[in-house]
């Protein structure tokens, strides 16, 4: 089976993810937010100017159809919560959980491990400030998920160094369970 | 028990809920694994712990 990469939330860690991975020639995206773009965003976050007030869902599949024309990444438009993240995510082999607020990861986490056998998470949690980014690891701390960051520094105070390594860990590791790079940890 | 990879004593009867809580952990912002099994939520106040549990915490912090 194909596989799909669902991304939830299309912020400063899930927008730079989503590019990574078109980058790196994986198109197959599911990509879900509720927002749209803010001029508070372009501090980290891979929009444009031009995109303010459009929806991130859409901003960021035209950030993807430029890099790849051939990408046909699937929008939902949609806030996540545990009715309907399943549904949302139907079909994803792998989810990256880049959401904002701390309730709302463990919320997502939980939800598509314990109604979503087989598939993985790679979460990212601990992004702020200005520390050295040594800090900032992927951890494989359950059977099913991972979680990229210093798992400390909490929110506010955001911008694109810290946050782009992360994602960039986030990245890595899905292409690393996409590619089997994984399979001796995984099995 | 041993607990993200330490060696811990839990008293018999002890809630998944009342060692969250007694370790400081905010139970909205973590998810458990316990021997191996994701943990659902609204399973927390009613799973007993045991001795030979092999239990992992991960706490989220906000950001994204």
């Amino acid at each position: 089976m194909p596989v799909k990469v669902g991304i939830a939330g299309l912020g400063g860690l899930g927008s730079n993810v989503a590019v990574m991975l078109v980058r790196s020639g994986f198109t197959d995206l599911v990509l879900a937010d509720f927002d749209t773009v803010a001029e508070s965003n372009l501090n980290r976050q891979a929009y444009f100017r031009k995109h303010i007030g459009m929806k991130k869902t859409d901003a960021c599949a035209e950030i993807l159809k430029m890099i790849d024309p051939d990408a046909e990444p699937e929008t939902r438009d949609v806030r996540l919560n545990e009715e309907n993240i399943s549904g949302v995510f139907g079909g994803c082999s792998i989810v990256c959980e880049a959401l904002d607020g701390a309730e709302a990861k463990a919320m997502l986490v939980n939800t598509l491990l314990s109604e979503m056998p087989g598939t993985y998470v790679v979460s990212g949690s601990g992004i702020s400030g200005w520390d050295l980014p040594e800090g900032i690891k992927t951890r494989h701390v359950f059977k099913r998920l991972f979680v990229c960051g210093d798992g400390i520094s909490d929110t506010g105070d955001m911008h694109a160094p810290r946050v782009t390594v992360c994602a960039g860990h986030q990245a890595n590791l899905i292409l690393r369970l996409i590619y089997g790079m994984e399979d001796e940890k995984i099995e | 028990m041993r607990a993200n990879g330490k060696e811990i004593m839990v008293r018999e009867g002890t809630t998944l809920h009342e060692f969250l809580v007694s370790a400081g952990y905010d139970t909205s912002r973590v998810a458990v694994e316990l021997n191996g099994s994701v943990s659902p939520k609204k399973t927390y106040k009613e799973v007993m712990l045991k001795d030979t549990d092999h239990i992992e915490i991960v706490s989220f912090v906000g950001g994204g």
